[in-house]
């Protein structure tokens, strides 16, 4: 198995290294060539504008080619806005393939980015979430599964073989959410 | 059980700005230019430092209104500069809600021996180093990112070449060095033992450190990211060029592609003038901001 790191911009490096704590191999993705032969990929977090502008229209498309036949995705904070139908704001989305509609910097700037412990479905609890300016769900269709809150704000959420979230797993030691996301990929592979 | 303002959730922040662009800005125009054009971060300033350089005078923290236009003018996080030990510039700046403050020596220092105690604030702070030694007396300080200080308002790269050089070749030196010889290599560094373990450990600098200082083209950025660097700090050299926001977007690019040589020919085509540039040894010693806040 190998799952690709989107690496044009961000925390690629920590995304990297949570997955080789699961002995998982995997490539740092920044054109459309580095995206055959892979199983799953990761879309970090970062500047979602930045991104979304570094990203061919080529590049773009094959992703939401991807993503519509079943390959797993899973998208942290900014790559959470690249893979949302709906963006505040915005008329249309980036990737767009998981039905929900986010609020960049819900979170507020920087001097109110926090730390604290989410119990998410599926995955267990006491499991710890950097915010780091983060975008918040605001809304999700019929066939999302909202999987973690804050506050009465939807943070997690999972569409078929589409996984995201508002905040930083890759920031914490803790891999629960890397291996529920390899458990995905797997289960794709059968 | 929240909290506000840790070390996780300051550095957090410049871990998600690497292997981007952070430009220099001093209207809310000129932050659309550097935000449509890809930057991750704009760095809210009065006068670049290529102008502070030329007008001389003392240069202090932006007016406020100023920072304000500019942080409503863009979503991307928005950086201002305070004097090196101006903590008071420093809590005005965080009453703002700016989202990373940067300790810097393109300003006119406040105190001539101390640096602001970091660790006080809620709001992150990035500074400027020439070697290791410096960087982990700032880590120290409660710094949450690090960037070469260069030559700011050259558009000249050698000096950010010579600091980066400076600091791998220090950290080589740190990470092959047999344990008992570590607290003499503190002492002569000038830099907090324990700083220095964390560096063994992690194998490199354990905290983001971008490229600062006469950087003027992607091929300077490209260069800079080949030498190690996290990402890339342009001052004047975007808004100081003949068409900022086609030189803006290159920059972009040739940090991103920083290995693709042919990406980086193609973006640096047909970008018009760049800044014209000084040569660092026509700079008078006490004219050179790099000495500043060591």
């Amino acid at each position: 198995m190998i799952v690709g790191v989107l690496g044009l911009q961000g925390a690629v490096r920590e995304h990297v290294a949570s997955l080789s704590r699961l002995g998982i191999e995997s490539r740092v993705v920044k054109t459309t060539d580095g995206l055959d032969g892979l199983d799953g990929l990761i879309l970090p977090g970062g500047e979602s504008t930045a991104i979304s502008l570094l990203a061919s229209d080529g590049f773009m498309s094959r992703l939401r080619t991807m993503a519509s036949s079943g390959f797993p995705m899973f998208g942290t904070c900014a790559g959470m806005i690249l893979l949302a139908t709906g963006i505040e704001g915005r008329q249309s989305g980036h990737i767009g393939r998981i039905d929900i509609t986010v609020s960049r910097n819900a979170s507020g700037r920087q001097v109110d980015s926090f730390e604290t412990f989410l119990d998410i479905e599926d995955i267990g609890n006491d499991v710890p979430a950097v915010f780091i300016r983060a975008p918040y769900i605001t809304r999700y269709g019929p066939t999302v599964r909202p999987m973690a809150s804050y506050k009465g704000q939807c943070v997690m959420a999972r569409e078929a073989s589409i996984l995201v979230a508002s905040f930083h797993p890759e920031l914490t030691d803790d891999t629960r959410i890397h291996e529920y996301f390899v458990g995905m990929v797997r289960d794709n592979e059968i | 059980m929240d909290k506000k303002g840790t070390y996780r959730v300051k550095s957090g922040l410049a871990e998600m700005l690497k292997g981007g662009v952070i430009m220099d800005v001093t209207t809310a125009e000129q932050a659309k230019i550097a935000e449509a054009a890809g930057a991750v971060a704009v760095m809210a300033l009065e006068r670049v430092p290529a102008d502070i350089r030329a007008q001389g005078g003392v240069a202090r923290m932006a007016d406020p209104t100023k920072v304000k236009e500019i942080m409503d003018a863009v979503t991307i996080p928005v950086m201002a500069k305070v004097r090196i030990g101006h903590f008071v510039e420093a809590q005005v700046l965080e009453s703002l809600g700016v989202d990373y403050i940067d300790e810097s020596e393109v300003l006119t220092p406040a105190d001539p021996d101390y640096h602001i105690n970091k660790w006080g604030f809620t709001i992150p702070f990035i500074c400027g180093a020439r070697n290791l030694g410096e960087a982990c007396r700032r880590l120290a300080e409660g710094a949450a990112m690090i960037r070469t200080k260069g030559e700011p308002g050259t558009g000249n790269v050698i000096e950010a070449v010579r600091h980066m050089r400076m600091m791998n070749e220090q950290i080589r030196e740190v990470i092959a060095a047999p344990e008992e010889e570590l607290m003499t290599m503190a002492k002569d560094l000038g830099a907090p033992y324990q700083m220095l373990l964390a560096i063994r450990e992690h194998g490199r600098l354990p905290i983001v450190n971008f490229a600062a200082g006469g950087i003027a083209t992607p091929a300077d950025a490209a260069l800079m990211m080949q030498l190690g660097c996290d990402g890339i700090f342009v001052g004047s050299g975007i808004f100081k060029s003949g068409d900022p926001a086609t030189r803006a977007r290159a920059i972009v690019e040739a940090t991103t592609h920083f290995n693709d040589a042919a990406k980086i020919a193609s973006v640096s085509e047909g970008l018009g003038e760049a800044m014209s540039g000084i040569a660092i040894d026509t700079i008078p010693e006490h004219e050179m901001m790099q000495n500043r806040g060591q």
